[in-house]
């Protein structure tokens, strides 16, 4: 999980697939990854006909296809990885191509998801499908809050680095610490005034 | 540590989904009943922070780098049950926004990330708390957990993928284990060094929050031991132990894998009905042990250090 897959967001585009209702898509897309993960590998006819389906609709959603290369990336380094620590073992040959295979094309349909569904869709899903409303809450205010605090990560990265000019071992995770400790103290004061604000808006 | 899709079949996908709801279920409960309302804000704020945190990357021995979990760390700050839900709400978000971890996967990552690493840690602070007292306990207590439950999550992990039949056990368990030892490391020194920090500038924030959340009680400790002893029965136990008994598939794949290893010391196991296995679970068990008891000198060494280092600054 690098700082590159927070920042760089698909902006929201008025395509056929994001105007699609969240549910719809979030059920699909469900249905796409049981079948992927219980289709035996032999029914190349299911693996062919996904392709072709995701090829298609990421083709609808407008969305760039060096956007969705870029993700899948980032993101693929462990299935490659143990892909090919796979590969060297004598119990399975061939077997890991299956593997890349199935997680990459899962990987390929979460994206193209959260890439067309507005978050707060995911949520309202969620509901409807009874999450505990705690979560809910929890999960809605996690994911509001989640960039102003990664913004202010960044920041005191920022702030700390024009600062020291040398680095050494030690230091480094005196600051690191210090970083994590600052945040959390920073998140549980933003809480209390967050608990107000809510409060004054009539939440309980 | 986040299992993509496509690496657990279907059984292993259910098994850790029932699992995880179960605890995370518990979970709510607790937290419902203890948290004041002032104090939902804040478990959606610490999992802003936990996936922040979780971003700054520390360095490893040989130029890679791991980054925290910061399951147990939140367990210390906030109480076991909010860290669960926490942990939960995080990999809930990066698994739905991010497509970091899969979807049928979630179960497993919860139960290794959410439950695993942060009641497992916690039971292994509050129990070192326990016999070592004062500050200088807490800190080695905090840095032990760490490691401890980063390992723990990871060799669960490998137990997993294995009962998956996607790494062999043989394969897996090695090369995950090995690894978070190292990033156990980091992960125990960073939370030490946060909860001292926190400690020395906020010290109100974790007793308001360690009083309010409360201490684990005793369907606290038993709901999760019951969880987290399952988990271990599941996914650790048929691959880790020699006994025959258990699934036949597991049986027959343990048998297959370790005529690997057994090829090393051919001669002299030649005796034994079952050679090499022993061997091979005497000989990791036992560095397994070493290595525990050596983490946990360099965690009393840090305590020693850091309140040391305290109170020459005071």
């Amino acid at each position: 999980m690098n700082f590159n897959l927070l920042t760089h967001q698909h902006r929201h585009a008025g395509s056929v697939i994001h105007h699609l209702p969240a549910g719809l898509k979030l059920g699909v897309a469900l249905i796409v990854i049981v079948g992927n993960v219980c289709v035996p590998l032999t029914w190349q006819a299911w693996f062919l006909g996904v392709v072709i389906f995701l090829i298609l609709v990421a083709g609808l959603s407008r969305i760039s296809p060096a956007f969705l290369l870029k993700r899948i990336l980032a993101l693929s380094p462990l299935v490659l990885g143990v892909a090919l620590v796979n590969a060297f073992q004598t119990t399975g040959q061939g077997h890991w191509l299956g593997v890349a295979e199935r997680s990459l094309l899962c990987l390929l349909t979460v994206t193209l998801v959260s890439n067309t569904t507005p978050f707060s869709g995911i949520l309202r899903v969620l509901k409807s499908v009874r999450v505990p409303s705690l979560l809910i809450t929890t999960i809605a205010l996690m994911h509001r809050y989640l960039f102003v605090v990664a913004e202010e990560a960044g920041r005191m990265h920022r702030a700390r680095a024009s600062r020291t000019f040398s680095r050494t071992r030690r230091f480094q995770w005196h600051t690191l610490s210090s970083v994590v400790s600052q945040l959390f103290i920073r998140a549980s004061e933003r809480a209390e005034r967050v608990y107000d604000a809510m409060c004054a808006r009539g939440w309980k | 540590m986040h299992i993509p899709d496509g690496f657990l079949d279907a059984k292993t996908a259910g098994v850790t989904a029932g699992l995880s709801a179960a605890g995370v279920a518990l979970a709510l409960r607790r937290v419902k009943r203890d948290l004041p309302p002032r104090k939902i804000p804040l478990l959606g704020l610490a999992a802003a922070f936990l996936f922040a945190a979780q971003m700054v990357n520390f360095p490893v021995a040989g130029g890679t780098s791991g980054h925290l979990v910061g399951g147990v760390l939140a367990a210390a700050l906030l109480g076991p049950s909010a860290a669960v839900v926490v942990v939960t709400t995080v990999l809930i978000v990066q698994c739905f926004l991010f497509a970091d971890g899969g979807v049928l996967a979630l179960g497993a990552n919860i139960f290794n990330m959410a439950i695993l690493n942060s009641f497992g840690g916690y039971a292994v602070y509050r129990l070192v708390c326990r016999c070592l007292p004062g500050e200088r306990g807490r800190l080695t207590a905090m840095a032990f957990a760490g490691w401890c439950a980063a390992v723990l999550a990871s060799i669960a992990c490998a137990g997993e993928l294995a009962w998956s039949g996607t790494i062999a056990w043989s394969a897996g368990f090695p090369a995950m284990a090995t690894v978070h030892m190292l990033i156990g490391i980091g992960e125990g020194v960073i939370s030490a060094l946060v909860l001292l920090a926190v400690r020395q500038t906020r010290p109100d924030l974790i007793s308001e929050n360690g009083s309010s959340a409360g201490p684990a009680r005793k369907g606290e400790w038993l709901g999760y031991g019951l969880l987290l002893v399952l988990g271990i029965a599941i996914f650790i136990a048929p691959f880790a132990c020699p006994w025959p008994d258990g699934l036949d598939a597991v049986a027959a794949k343990f048998d297959f894998e370790h005529k690997a290893v057994t090829v090393l010391p051919a001669a002299p196991a030649a005796g034994y009905q079952i050679p090499g296995i022993h061997w091979a679970v005497g000989a990791t068990a036992m560095a397994g042990a070493i290595g525990t008891l050596v983490v946990f000198g360099l965690a009393l060494l840090l305590g020693k250090i850091l309140v040391r280092k305290k109170t020459l600054d005071a």
